[in-house]
């Protein structure tokens, strides 16, 4: 079993709806967030491309901050997502100075916080929280190593691409384009 | 690149959650492990007697700035309570966890060091105790196993100080290998400077001085490939290179560091050498001066540097 998110840069309209229901279900304190977006524009005027994209951790499949945890606090569960156990963190910031995506971020008590994929919404079966709000249906979340789940079938003859892959940290966030 | 909607503190607009107290802990962590190396190193030479400043005196530093550097780090945790889980688990890919574990080595081993020369240092000196006076004989009886252990884990601190920034991919400024070697012989050389300071024994200076001046050299060889090694690099690490080449550390890193910490000492510690007087404690304030500048430089920089995406 291998989660991932396919998110589609075509369909993104960047309204944040993504990140807000991710503060709602998560009770991301005041001031923070574990998804944002990011506006991207590319070019000379008048020749310009915009895109947005989604962002939040990458679940990395050989992910430096895990590697990087001096207590193992920092751990990948079945299916490679990546948590923090909040009493086992001791708040050195080591793996928030590994993540070539800034991904964590230390939470006002003091332990490490960062997207979970909304793992207590996918033993559950659903889907997590900023994929089932997204107005534009641009978020697609799955099972990679299932053929027919919303992520492999959106992966499906479209190109994409994943962020710094020269980090060497096989993130599982595939943007498409 | 505009990021909107998200303003984290400490992470954006870039990130800063190493304060001073890292680079302060990586100066005085660097220096312990200078000072205690030599101390033993010298102890298994068998010139305990011709280097009393380097085996005996200057060692009491050694203890005092290690738990100034721990308190440090302690103080630059966001979850200061836990900070014991550090204790329940060796974690071999995390430089932190065997850097941790090796300061709860070094630091009680700096001070048993200490306190077994305390006799000799202080004639008058009591333990007042009969099991400490039994442990100082073990201890003074086995100082050359001692001696033995301690180079070891003074290499590892030394190296380690390095190692903890080296081993992060995502900060191309720390993410290469001689980033290991070029603060092991910053630390040992800011160790040397401490002694020289703290000797009054114009043979044990000289001595020293000799040392040290081979390790400033072999630090600006290495500061040279750290940025040849950055200019043949890939765009990251250019970016990084640039942060030094007219960029916002240029004047602080080539002025400071480089020029009054390590070329400016140098100087005065081959004219010394050569027989003009030099005050004993210029030379020595300039290298560790140096040393503290170089851990705030890196530590700074480095978390400026990132992937470009």
């Amino acid at each position: 079993m291998r989660y991932a998110m396919a998110i589609d840069t075509k369909k993104c309209v960047g309204c944040a709806d993504c990140v807000v229901a991710c503060q709602t279900e998560n009770n991301v304190p005041h001031g923070y967030s574990r998804d944002w977006i990011v506006e991207n524009v590319a070019g000379t005027y008048p020749n310009l491309n915009m895109i947005f994209r989604s962002e939040r951790c990458n679940q990395c499949n050989n992910a430096p901050c895990v590697r990087c945890c001096p207590t193992g606090a920092s751990h990948i569960v079945e299916g490679g997502i990546v948590l923090v156990t909040h009493d086992d963190c001791i708040g050195c910031s080591a793996c928030i100075e590994a993540c070539p995506y800034d991904a964590r971020y230390i939470h006002p008590d003091g332990y490490v916080d960062k997207c979970t994929f909304c793992i207590q919404r996918v033993d559950k079966g659903q889907n997590p929280a900023c994929v089932d709000v997204c107005p534009t249906y641009s978020l697609h979340f799955g099972d990679l190593d299932d053929p027919n789940s919303a992520v492999s079938k959106a992966l499906k003859g479209r190109s994409w691409y994943v962020l710094a892959p020269e980090a060497g940290t096989e993130p599982q966030l595939y943007y498409l384009t | 690149m505009i990021v909107s909607g998200r303003n984290i503190p400490g992470i954006d607009p870039y990130l800063n959650m190493w304060h001073w107290q890292i680079a302060l802990y990586l100066f005085l962590g660097g220096l312990a492990a200078g000072i205690l190396f030599f101390a033993a190193y010298f102890v298994v030479r068998g010139k305990e007697k011709e280097m009393p400043a380097t085996v005996k005196w200057a060692t009491i530093i050694a203890p005092v700035v290690l738990v100034i550097g721990l308190a440090a780090l302690f103080s630059d945790l966001y979850h200061k309570l836990y900070f014991w889980r550090l204790y329940t688990t060796i974690r071999f890919t995390s430089p932190m966890s065997w850097g941790a574990w090796t300061l709860m080595l070094i630091t009680p081993l700096s001070v048993v060091w200490v306190a077994s020369y305390l006799k000799e240092m202080f004639p008058e000196w009591d333990w007042k105790f009969g099991f400490l006076n039994s442990f100082e004989k073990w201890v003074i009886k086995n100082r050359i196993s001692f001696a033995w252990i301690m180079m070891i884990l003074s290499i590892i601190l030394g190296v380690y100080t390095g190692i903890l920034l080296s081993a992060f991919n995502a900060r191309p400024l720390w993410n290469t290998s001689i980033l290991g070697p070029l603060f092991l012989v910053s630390g040992f050389s800011t160790g040397l400077a401490a002694i020289m300071w703290v000797s009054n024994n114009e043979h044990e200076r000289r001595v020293l001085s000799k040392i040290d001046l081979i390790f400033i050299a072999i630090e600006l060889f290495l500061i040279i490939h750290l940025f040849m090694g950055f200019m043949a690099g890939t765009a990251v690490k250019l970016e990084a290179f640039k942060l030094f080449l007219g960029g916002p550390f240029t004047v602080s890193f080539w002025v400071f560091v480089v020029l009054l910490g390590l070329i400016f000492p140098g100087v005065l510690e081959i004219l010394e050498l050569s027989g003009y007087h030099v005050p004993r404690w210029v030379p020595a304030f300039l290298i560790l001066f140096g040393g503290l500048m170089f851990r705030f430089v890196m530590v700074e920089a480095g978390q400026i540097t990132r992937f470009l995406y």
